[in-house]
């Protein structure tokens, strides 16, 4: 990962990452979807764990998931296909606490990495309870990518900076996923300030939802990362064809957006 | 194991290794703030004056200790007393908490509160307090509650509240606190977050243990004045757990009082059957806290069921965690059928008819007086009426209201 953002540096590129429900529909949509968005300029994708009580993802995504579990998907499912992908760009999974410490910081990452994940975001662990799972990433060399928001002070914006691994993850707006209208001018701000306090590389995300939600942070940000409005192309399309080409469409319009100028 | 002390929880909202904050970055700020503002509150004079001055004037507390002499001669051992939060304005403990978060809001001068609700107490209880003190609410209720608790959402309505019917995931009371926690996360300048038992992140855990904790200083008080001494065994019934740690907390540190805590046993122990989570769980994290949980074979929160709709919840307070785990209190369960056994008998026999949740304990305080001697005293935290559960113990019975 660290190779991935000094290469998109050096070509003064930025990193696209759109996030998707491992499971929904169902895995092997779920590969397609990654090889789709990897072929339209991708850099790294999410993918979430589904978890029955999401509390730091939006509606769009709860339904996801609720949809992935109503199959009877298991958390050992997603690591054997994600084993099997082979995916030509870093995965990194998003994933909330409570599965992490099911089966354990130590186990969960071991899996996590065999099966060929780059990285993880825990997105309810605070840097408070993360000292455990910080560590067991450091041992794997396993990234462990934390957020800041609007609402971090900055004392503790270096703190979190500092335990963050690959890169840091900036919460665009007050609130949790989900598509919003318009980008606080506050997150402009505090990009400006962590450039100077930090070198891992600054990616936006949380209600990036149109394409000039990414041109206007493309100037302050590393990285755009884009959740629900994905995630809602799923919940609205049934047939996986049309799906999968529509996702891809919007993934190389926000890439080109990204890379624009 | 450790011994339990009344000092938690500490900075960290730690009760021993229970509680903590499992949030999303977003939420930090917001509950430092209220971290900060409740103690402030707390160290307040004049803040306790006023929550002393609405328990006794609005709420009419103290409530009595009540000797129950035909449920005492049922059990043909140790001596029967009820706690009568029954009492309260409203009809159960949830008062007690929603007045002293209410206070707490207008003192923080935030305009808006919202709550989760299961079967509706807690929503009556937070409308309530909104209305007294002027301020906006609404309440998450899931869509399948919403349906089984049609009259504590037309009481919601009438006292001013909005009710937003909750449709993701379970439908049920889990899924109400989830939206909640999102509204809160999106608009906490000007919204409190009322939550209604001892769980969630801190600081919530330890403030509502401590609004609910006069139940546990009036029985003291009580029990010296009636009894002449100190009770030899407490028993309340636990969901989330917060008429118990009210109840529980003031005798935390008082060694030769036996605290007892019963869980929904429901249909059975089989995942699925029951809400006894400190009985059949184990340790997990949900909503915010760390604590036991109920969870299936991946790690998904497992569903509940219990006849009482107060307890059906899949986890429970990090501090009864705690409790569990040092051995100060011991935590039993008690079957729909027998907690139904217990409505009957306490309603033909002392007049009471007791709530759903609150008929758990009184089932567990009978078996427990039964083996004990006449000198001995057990109390029931007798937590909420039953008014509100007829049109479901009739409908259990196959006998119809309408």
């Amino acid at each position: 990962m660290d190779e991935l953002f000094a290469n998109l540096k050096s070509q003064r590129r930025k990193a696209f990452i759109p996030f998707l429900t491992a499971g929904d529909p169902d895995l092997d949509t779920t590969a397609r979807l990654v090889q789709e968005c990897a072929r339209r300029g991708a850099s790294l994708v999410e993918i979430g764990f589904p978890y029955s009580d999401p509390i730091a993802d939006g509606s769009v995504v709860q339904a996801s998931y609720t949809r992935a579990l109503d199959k009877g998907l298991r958390i050992a499912d997603i690591f054997a296909a994600v084993r099997k992908w082979q995916a030509s760009v870093p995965l990194v999974a998003m994933v909330s606490y409570s599965l992490v410490h099911f089966r354990g910081p130590h186990e969960f990452v071991h899996e996590a990495e065999e099966a060929g994940f780059s990285g993880a975001i825990v997105p309810d662990l605070p840097i408070e309870e993360a000292a455990e799972l910080a560590e067991t990433c450091k041992e794997h060399e396993f990234k462990l990518i934390q957020l800041v928001t609007p609402t971090t002070p900055r004392e503790r914006a270096e703190r979190i900076a500092r335990l963050s691994t690959g890169f840091l993850y900036c919460v665009s707006v007050v609130g949790i996923t989900g598509e919003r209208a318009q980008i606080p001018a506050e997150l402009f701000e505090q990009l400006r300030w962590l450039r100077t306090t930090t070198s891992l590389p600054l990616c936006a995300g949380f209600g990036i939802s149109k394409p000039e939600h990414a041109a206007l942070l493309r100037d302050h940000a590393d990285g755009i990362i884009v959740g629900s409005a994905i995630v809602r192309r799923l919940e609205r399309i049934g047939a996986a064809d049309q799906a999968i080409a529509e996702i891809g469409e919007l993934v190389e319009s926000l890439v080109k957006t990204v890379n624009a100028g | 194991m450790p011994t339990a002390t009344p000092t938690v929880p500490d900075i960290h909202g730690r009760f021993g290794a229970y509680g903590g904050r499992f949030v999303p970055e977003t939420l930090m700020y917001a509950l430092r703030q209220l971290t900060e503002q409740y103690d402030a509150a707390r160290n307040d004079p004049e803040f306790q004056k006023q929550f002393d001055y609405y328990l006794k004037h609005y709420v009419g507390r103290p409530s009595p200790l009540f000797f129950a002499e035909r449920l005492t001669k049922q059990a043909g051992g140790a001596r029967i007393y009820l706690k009568r939060e029954d009492l309260n304005h409203t009809g159960a403990h949830k008062i007690n908490n929603s007045m002293g978060q209410a206070l707490l809001t207008k003192r923080m001068g935030k305009p808006r509160v919202i709550a989760e609700t299961g079967a509706g107490q807690h929503g009556v209880a937070t409308a309530t307090a909104a209305a007294l003190f002027g301020l906006q609410c609404q309440v998450y209720m899931g869509e399948e509650d919403v349906r089984r608790q049609k009259l504590n959402v037309f009481r919601m309505k009438a006292l001013g509240a909005e009710v937003v019917t909750v449709t993701s995931g379970s439908r049920t009371l889990r899924d109400a606190i989830n939206e909640a926690m999102r509204d809160w996360m999106a608009t906490v300048e000007r919204t409190h977050y009322i939550i209604g038992s001892v769980v969630g992140p801190h600081p919530f855990p330890g403030m509502v243990r401590d609004f609910q904790s006069v139940i546990g200083t009036e029985t003291k008080e009580q029990c010296l004045k009636q009894l002449g001494r100190l009770p030899d065994v407490v028993v309340a019934c636990v969901g989330g757990g917060s008429n118990a740690a009210g109840m529980f907390y003031p005798f935390i540190g008082e060694h030769d009082v036996e605290l007892v805590g019963v869980e929904a046993g429901g249909r059975g122990p089989t995942t699925g059957d029951h809400a006894a989570t400190l009985n059949f769980g184990k340790p997990g994290v949900l909503h915010g806290t760390f604590s036991y949980v109920l969870q299936d074979t991946d790690g998904q929160t497992a569903p509940v069921h219990s006849v009482s709709a107060g307890l059906d919840y899949p986890a429970v307070g990090p501090e009864h965690s705690y409790w569990k785990d040092s051995g100060r209190v011991r935590y039993t369960h008690v079957s729909d059928a027998n907690a139904l056994e217990g409505f009957a008998l306490c309603s033909k026999l002392e007049g009471i008819l007791p709530a759903l949740e609150t008929a758990h304990a009184v089932v567990e305080a009978l078996r427990i007086a039964a083996q004990r001697s006449h000198d001995d005293a057990v109390v029931i935290c007798f937590s909420g009426r039953g008014d509100k559960d007829c049109f479901e113990v009739a409908r259990l019975l196959g006998q119809s209201i309408d």
